[in-house]
């Protein structure tokens, strides 16, 4: 037994890093966060070319057949290097059609989607209610409301969540499909609502039992691996700049109060890799503590992300509150991931009622 | 990754559970008193491999492969049967480790043994009234005399917070024996019998009423030449060589998991406001976010054990784990005050266990004590800012 990552998954996760340092160093970043209406386009092919879409695909649909924990790693590059990238929407799409879709429908969308073809987006939200869906599928058409769909605009293909644990496809360019860009404070990921109105939809009509919690467990474990990358960081950003910054005729990391701030933050953030590992591989390996692993994971790294980038802004002065700086996208990202799918309170909540207590 | 209790492991319980059922409550022949049965089980247990699996055989331990399920298995089935851990105190935490590392080999063979299976109790002697935190300012001497069998260590001076010093046979002391070397340079690592002449014990009274720790004065009190770990000078590296090489231990996350199962036990059986406390959502609330530190620490250890068995080296997160320790203990305690209600209103007696819900003050004063001993958390922090980060020294050390 052992609790670490393979070579493979090494190899994986050193090669999108090295593809991220060269294609989204701090100024990409920045012009991408100034033009969210843009699809991250060469992070996107260039993911797509790593495979990275195709990995949790079935081998029979064309994909790599591979583990959450696999994703989850890359998750964590992503969330390193604040990357804009619409996987979270897609890869949410791919795990409905998974786990919902009839075989007909497997057999037409995933391998367009392992192979990046087609993006895809998934539309759960109604008002601040992420985990029970009301629209329905009524004569094959859907009229209703979504928020907070990732990439909206750029998704060929959209998975709406419906009442009754169902899911239901709308394609790009649908008659009564409205899109509106919401003005969001994470532009890196950016989200549009959806206005539907008898919109014409297919219902996944595959055995979906219990397609709604795979589904929420993969967006809870790949939002806790983007915290534990943004958070590490944040810390690394924090410490660097306290060794070349100067006052006083000294480095600012010679001051104790902020050496015990940089501490604190390293503290936090150090131990929860193994938390999101875990919630990763309770997701491949032991399906009955899953939801539990995964909401206790997405709350904690969340939580603690969106402190220790506070932390962040403040350990660089007058320069961290400005736009210029980095850290104010990596406190938009923890704010995202805090609250998108439902934030710490929710899934604390829930992961206390999945315990036996 | 792989944390499969698979077929192995089930076997592997299996054995542990009959071992258990063979050997704990001990035999009457295993000895008179509870530390004598607790020494014979262990005993055993170490030949059976399910005690000191990283010590070498040839200084009494079981010397196994690293293994975290297997670990967890012996803790779980040890502790529902309450059968004898690894001997608690000092002696196995610092001492064991250090003379592994640095000892001589003769020095390996008589103490480490009997120091696994409790019979052998140490005390710590580092700190002095002048010198806690700044440990390397510390005054206590130690000369080299001829004395009746050889030349022997006369010491002089005085140790301070010497926890449970009025019980042990030895003493690890950290002495002044370069007084032209500087600072750091002229300090030594000696063992020393408490019982030898010119020594003095006297007990301190605790926050909790106990009396743990202790002034112990040395008045020209005598020690072999070559009861000294390392070389002259050496004992302040000697001291930390055991740092160097953090002992990639699970067993402070696994009392972490353990004090966290109590404290929902805990909310199970009290009130609050108005309603058993699990149920309340605050309590709940609270208890889940103590979860994510606690989950935390206990898969980073895992991750830490199994680096260690890749012989991999794990970063800085072995600086952290005792501040990591140390904050867990403070929200426990922050949440088992709440808990307890009134029952925090009266004091646990110093001896013996205490009947109600007040035996929580324990863990709430002890949780004081873990941020103070070994090394404040700020001086934690300081470690971790400095030897984890590389940021610059302060000027004053
Ligand atoms: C329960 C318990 C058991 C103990 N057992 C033993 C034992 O067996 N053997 C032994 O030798 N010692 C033992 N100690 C002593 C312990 O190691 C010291 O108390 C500890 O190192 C702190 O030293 P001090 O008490 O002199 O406090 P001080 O060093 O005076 O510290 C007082 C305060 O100042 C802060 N401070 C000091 N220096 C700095 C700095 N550089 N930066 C920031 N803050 C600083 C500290 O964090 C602390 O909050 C024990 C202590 C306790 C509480």
């Amino acid at each position: 037994m052992e609790f670490l990552l393979s070579e493979e998954q090494l190899e994986i996760q050193d090669t999108v890093k090295r593809f991220l340092d060269k294609h989204c160093p701090s100024t990409a970043l920045h012009s991408y966060f100034d033009d969210p209406a843009q699809l991250p386009e060469a992070i996107w092919q260039g993911l797509v070319e790593m495979g990275v879409p195709a990995l949790i695909v079935p081998e029979a649909f064309g994909g790599m057949g591979m583990t959450l924990l696999d994703l989850a790693i890359i998750a964590e590059v992503l969330g390193q290097a604040a990357a804009p990238n619409p996987l979270l929407g897609h890869t949410l799409a791919t795990q409905a059609l998974i786990y919902a879709g009839s075989p007909a429908q497997q057999e037409k969308w995933l391998p367009k989607l392992a192979s990046g073809e087609c993006l895809a987006s998934f539309a759960t939200a109604e008002s601040g209610n992420w985990l029970a869906p009301s629209l329905s599928c009524v004569n094959g058409n859907i009229t209703g409301q979504k928020q907070h769909v990732p990439h909206a605009e750029h998704a060929q293909l959209i998975v709406v969540a419906l009442a009754g644990g169902r899911y239901a496809l709308i394609e790009q360019g649908a008659t009564g499909l409205e899109i509106s860009a919401e003005n969001v404070a994470d532009r890196t990921r950016p989200l549009a609502s959806l206005n539907l109105n008898d919109c014409p939809a297919e219902l996944l009509d595959g055995d979906c039992g219990n397609a709604a919690e795979p589904i929420l467990n993969t967006a809870l474990v790949l939002l806790a691996a983007d915290s534990f990358g943004g958070a590490a960081q944040c810390v690394d950003m924090a410490v660097d700049y306290a060794k070349t910054r100067e006052q006083f005729g000294q480095p600012i990391g010679k001051f104790q109060a902020l050496k015990h701030q940089l501490a604190n933050m390293a503290v936090d953030v150090e131990p929860m890799r193994g938390l999101y590992w875990h919630a990763a591989y309770a997701f491949d390996q032991e399906p009955e503590t899953a939801s539990r692993q995964a909401a206790l994971a997405k709350a904690h790294l969340s939580d603690r992300f969106l402190h220790v980038a506070r932390e962040t802004v403040q350990a660089h002065g007058g320069i961290g509150y400005t736009w210029e700086c980095d850290a104010q996208i990596f406190i938009k990202r923890a704010l995202f991931n805090y609250t998108f799918m439902g934030n710490a309170g929710l899934h604390r909540k829930r992961a206390a009622d999945l315990a036996d207590w | 990754m792989d944390l499969k209790y698979n077929a192995s492991y089930e076997a592997f319980r299996q054995q542990v559970v009959a071992f258990l059922g063979e050997h704990w409550p001990a035999p009457d022949s295993a000895g008179d008193s509870r530390a004598e049965k607790e020494a014979w089980f262990r005993r055993q247990a170490i030949a059976a491999g399910y005690l000191y699996r990283g010590v070498p055989r040839e200084f009494g331990g079981s010397e196994q492969e690293p293994d975290i399920l297997k670990a967890t298995i012996i803790r779980d089935e040890f502790s529902k049967r309450r059968a004898p851990m690894e001997a608690p105190g000092i002696g196995n935490m610092m001492l064991v480790p250090t003379l592994l590392e640095c000892g001589t080999q003769e020095q390996k063979e008589r103490f480490i043994p009997k120091t696994l299976t409790g019979e052998y109790h140490w005390a710590q002697g580092y700190s002095e009234p002048n010198a806690g935190s700044d440990l390397a300012s510390l005054r206590t001497r130690a000369e080299l005399v001829e004395g009746e069998n050889g030349p022997e260590w006369s010491i002089n001076g005085q140790k301070i917070w010497s926890t449970l010093a009025q019980f042990a046979q030895y003493m690890f002391v950290l002495a002044r024996t370069e007084p032209e070397a500087g600072k750091h340079a002229g300090i030594s690592y000696l063992l020393i019998d408490l019982k030898n002449p010119g020594i003095t014990i006297r007990p301190i009274k605790q926050v909790t009423g106990g009396k743990e720790f202790c002034e112990v004065f040395f008045d020209d009190a005598r020690t072999p030449a070559d009861w000294i770990v390392g070389e002259r000078g050496e004992g302040w590296k000697v001291s930390k060589a055991t740092l160097a090489h953090e002992r990639s231990s699970i067993g402070g996350a696994q009392t972490a998991v353990g004090l966290f199962e109590k404290l929902v036990e805990l909310a199970k059986g009290v009130e609050y406001q108005g309603v058993t406390a699990i149920d309340h959502p605050q309590i709940r609330e609270r208890l889940v976010t103590l979860e994510g530190y606690v989950q935390s620490h206990l898969y980073s250890s895992y991750r830490q054990l199994s680096m260690a068995a890749a012989k991999q080296n794990a970063g800085r997160i072995g600086l952290m784990n005792k501040l990591i320790n140390t904050n867990i203990g403070h929200m426990v305690a922050d949440i088992a005050k709440d808990l307890i209600n009134d029952a925090a209103l009266l004091m646990p007696p110093a001896k013996g266990r205490a009947e109600g819900d007040e035996k929580w003050l324990n863990q709430f004063f002890g949780s004081l004590g873990v941020a103070i001993a070994g090394g404040t958390s700020n001086i934690q922090r300081n470690i971790i800012a400095e030897r984890g980060f590389g940021l610059p020294r302060d000027d004053a050390e």
